[in-house]
């Protein structure tokens, strides 16, 4: 098995499929008609775009799993999210502001994997570029409006910016398997992926009239681990949400 | 929350054949661009569009229901109006 491939299909598909399910649950709560839709419609995306990375990743393993096994029989350890995904919904500024960190990265991320060397990784990345392009420009928008809005929704957005912050480093992280694939043309270090994000995280924040947290902020050791494996706690309880039909009736089909 | 409520677009989608845009629906947004971004979430969900037009609810001018009979009625009993007194040639299709 090409285990180094295997790891990052998980990494690819691990974060938009816990995002997803996240997203999810504003379905029915949003503030208005039209952004509920609008936030639905990304998380079935997203939840498409995991199905598309994880299928590979199952055909890759060799070992009889498919999409469903893999995203609902996995526990928590085996998850290869990034922790920003894990960070609660909690009120719809701290939404968006998750939604603008992770969009802006995973744009950059797909755009390069549309290059791979590896035909079905770029097929997937190409597809799901178009959505994430959509999904970056609605989330910047919207960061742009609640940032420079009221004096009240000001506040609101550059708290959430700060809570969420420390968790963007982990973003642009490199390891083993990250220069693996990067030597070999399929992947890419996650490094190189840092400055056109800041540039674009930016410039978006100083339209929105929000001041970037310190650079450095981002970088401690304690904010990261999820592309191995290391969770924070309230993956267990997403998971067990999430896993809980496929669990409690294995084999469950529509 | 009356006086604070987004105002109210109506949604006009041309289709992947159509010629013309068509009325689909309103919606509420504070502008023109969220208005064209909420038009694309709810309206074209299923494929249904290549271009959107939205436009506020309250700049469109529209005729009044109590007018019906004097700007309608006169029409109804002008048949000579439409073309179905030409014989058309077997040869034309589709008209």
């Amino acid at each position: 098995m090409d285990k180094a491939l295997f790891e990052s299909l998980l990494r690819w598909g691990d974060s938009p499929l816990v995002l997803s399910q996240q997203l999810a649950a504003w379905c029915g709560h949003g503030p208005a008609l039209e952004e509920d839709l609008a936030l639905t419609n990304v998380a079935l995306d997203l939840l498409g775009q995991a199905r598309l990375w994880l299928t590979l990743a199952g055909e890759v393993e060799g070992a009889g799993r498919d999409e469903d096994r893999l995203a609902y029989l996995r526990d928590a350890p085996q998850f290869r999210n990034v922790l920003l995904v894990e960070r609660p919904n909690g009120h719809y500024g701290d939404t968006i502001a998750r939604q603008f960190l992770f969009d802006a990265w995973h744009y950059f991320l797909l755009e390069r994997l549309a290059g791979s060397a590896d035909p079905r990784v770029a097929a997937i990345a190409a597809k799901s570029l178009k959505e994430a392009a959509y999904h970056v420009r609605r989330s910047s928008d919207m960061l742009i409006r609640l940032g420079d809005g009221t004096a009240h929704s000001h506040a609101l957005m550059q708290a959430s910016l700060e809570a969420l912050w420390p968790y963007t480093g982990e973003l642009f992280v490199d390891d083993e398997v990250d220069r693996e694939l990067d030597a070999r043309g399929v992947g890419c270090r996650p490094e190189s992926l840092r400055e056109p994000w800041l540039a674009h995280v930016r410039a978006v924040c100083a339209q929105a009239t929000l001041a970037l947290p310190d650079e450095q902020a981002a970088f401690r050791p304690a904010h990261r681990g999820g592309r191995q494996g290391r969770h924070t706690e309230r993956l267990g309880y997403l998971l067990a949400e999430m896993q809980h039909l496929q669990r409690a009736y294995p084999g469950a089909s529509w | 929350m009356s006086s604070n409520e987004w105002p109210l677009w109506e949604v006009f989608i041309r289709s992947q054949h159509g010629l013309a845009h068509k009325h689909v629906g309103s919606l509420h947004a504070p502008d023109a661009e969220m208005a064209i971004n909420h038009a694309r979430d709810v309206y074209t969900r299923r494929n249904e569009g290549l271009s959107i037009w939205v436009v506020r609810a309250a700049d469109i001018v529209a005729s009044s229901p109590a007018d019906k009979d004097a700007l309608f009625e006169p029409a109804n009993s002008k048949v000579y109006r439409h073309p179905t007194f030409f014989p058309m040639p077997d040869a034309v299709k589709h008209m």
